[in-house]
């Protein structure tokens, strides 16, 4: 069900990124929005995480392997008490391990991503080392519809469907834009659920602004089959001056900005 | 080599409960005995290196010790970048393992030949690169490598070399093996070219200059005492590697070298040109093509004897 916290959450996360980005001058500000719910929902409800123990192998994983969107990443994990929510401040530093794109030195963070197509075939390799090793923790990898245009991701399609990996679920932010255009056009993405399909996944299409739906389809585990959740976003999600405009993949919100979009996201 | 590796990785998959094989759709009989003994242990990962990679280091990451396997350039070059972040990065412990270094699989044209993966591999943080001499350094060097826990590429040959090692070596990663001391040259011998190595020092002995031969086996990291005592007590040091001049061993040599204060003109490589092979024929005549067959060894160290 969809609680006041989630909603809250979420939008707590998002005045966050934006602040973030601002005093950080980086870029990818709308990537990391589309994100947000996806990660709202994996690190309120979803994911099997102890803040006091990051390492614990009995964990679930979640790779962010659309890595651009790290300062939502950075956020959720602060919120979960995975990182110190003060780190947030040093976002982009010097000295500072909340890079613009993850570091596996930061706690919480299970591989090193910002170069796309990355994330599936490690996300395979660890729900593989969990049925190797007698384990339940599931795997859950968030990838760009962008990101979808690289080989890698169809060579670990393939894999985790011929091992049967139900114990891992991918999740493409399908925002429908990637850095220089509509994502459908600079190659030919749709029919994008059809291809999961296709590939041998269970799919599970929804709105990914949509907590409840969200919910479901990232607490189910297809018997036999990978699952892939085809979620429909909105580039620049929460702030509408931003939604599905492109210019804030690389825009950075000027401090009128930050505040305009912390006045509309009920967030002071 | 391929059949000392496929031996060696079923004998230590039973004393190691983490070891897990992946290979790139090649390899399938010789490893039948080890997916007989571990059946949860062994993956095909089909033909698609990058995704292999990435498994390997999705494994690693959760407790486990793989060991990719498949063809030296698919291994390497294809799948660099996966090398990079997902492996060396986090500094995971996964074991890269190409089959058909150097000209190993000349006749199979220049998609199949490997004269850059040592160039490719050793310039990556956190990477050990190893290049057995024989067999005997094959097994050894994959055992060493499951101690060492870190990024390491093991870069063997095909089938048939000659065995030079007839009682297994005391092997260190990062350690050069004297196999013969002399005091006029010293060759020192990276990878599948050791019997030639040994070749020439017995020509060159017969021609009166006293020739030692070490099998510098890891070229990351670079057995620098060894070197140090090679350029102070030989004439020359010739290094062999069936790979290209730019970015192998004796190159990484020289890397070395230039900030050691030690004589660099003792220093001759015979390495491979910075050209594709093409129409080379199999191993042998190709290395005759490129000068790295015993006689063309040995009339260069002759003729450039005095400097």
């Amino acid at each position: 069900m969809t609680t006041p916290t989630s909603t809250t959450l979420a939008a707590q996360l998002r005045a966050e990124v934006v602040q973030m980005s601002h005093r950080a001058k980086a870029a990818h500000l709308a990537s990391a929005l589309s994100c947000v719910d996806v990660l709202t929902v994996l690190y309120g409800q979803v994911l099997n995480l102890d803040p006091a123990q990051p390492d614990h192998p009995d964990r679930d994983r979640f790779i962010l392997s659309k890595g651009h969107a790290a300062a939502a990443l950075y956020a959720a994990l602060a919120w979960k008490g995975l990182i110190a929510p003060d780190q947030l401040l040093t976002y982009g530093e010097q000295h500072s391990l909340l890079e613009e794109h993850p570091s596996p030195k930061l706690p919480g963070v299970e591989a090193a991503t910002g170069s796309l197509g990355h994330g599936l075939p490690i996300g395979n390799g660890m729900a593989l080392a969990a049925r190797i090793q007698n384990q339940a923790y599931r795997v859950f990898v968030l990838m760009s519809d962008g990101e979808c245009n690289e080989g890698s991701v169809w060579e670990a399609a393939m894999f985790a469907a011929a091992q049967g990996l139900d114990q891992l679920t991918a999740i493409v932010d399908f925002n429908k834009w990637q850095a220089t255009g509509r994502s459908q056009e600079v190659l030919k993405l749709d029919p994008l659920a059809d291809k999961w399909t296709s590939f041998g996944w269970a799919v599970t299409e929804l709105d990914g602004h949509d907590h409840d739906q969200l919910l479901a389809a990232l607490t189910r585990t297809p018997s036999g089959r990978p699952h892939a959740i085809v979620a429909h976003t909105i580039k620049g999600k929460g702030v509408s001056f931003m939604e599905d405009d492109n210019n804030w993949h690389y825009r950075v919100p000027t401090e009128q900005e930050v505040l305009d979009a912390k006045v509309e996201l009920g967030v002071a | 080599m391929r059949n000392a590796f496929a031996r060696a990785v079923t004998a230590l998959a039973d004393q190691n409960p983490n070891l897990v094989l992946l290979a790139g759709d090649i390899g399938n009989r010789m490893f039948d005995a080890f997916k007989d003994k571990h059946p949860t242990r062994f993956y095909n990962c089909g033909v698609a290196e990058a995704g292999m990679t990435g498994i390997a280091a999705g494994l690693a990451a959760s407790g486990l010790q793989p060991i990719t396997y498949t063809i030296t350039p698919f291994n390497t070059l294809r799948c660099l970048e996966q090398i990079r972040d997902d492996v060396c990065y986090p500094n995971l412990p996964v074991i890269l393992v190409g089959t058909g270094a150097g000209l190993s699989y000349a006749s199979l044209g220049a998609t199949h030949h490997s004269m850059d993966d040592i160039a490719a591999l050793r310039i990556l943080p956190n990477m050990h690169v190893i290049c057995p001499g024989d067999a005997v350094e094959v097994e050894l060097a994959v055992a060493a490598a499951l101690e060492l826990k870190r990024p390491t590429y093991i870069r063997i040959g095909k089938k048939g070399e000659p065995v030079v090692h007839g009682q297994p070596p005391v092997f260190q990663v990062g350690r050069g093996i004297v196999l013969r001391e002399g005091a006029d040259i010293a060759l020192v011998s990276v990878g599948n070219v050791l019997p030639i190595a040994l070749d020439c020092a017995e020509v060159l002995t017969d021609k009166g200059f006293s020739t030692g031969v070490v099998s510098l086996h890891t070229v990351k990291p670079l057995d620098h005492s060894l070197l140090t005592d090679l350029f102070n007590r030989y004439r020359r040091i010739a290094v062999l590697e069936e790979h290209g001049l730019a970015g192998g061993a004796g190159s990484a040599i020289l890397e070395w070298g230039c900030t050691q204060g030690v004589d660099l003109r003792k220093l001759r490589c015979f390495a491979g040109p910075d050209r594709f092979l093409s129409a080379c024929g199999n191993q042998q005549q190709a290395r005759v093509a490129i000068g790295l067959d015993t006689g063309a060894i040995v009339q260069s160290l002759v003729q450039g004897w005095e400097f």
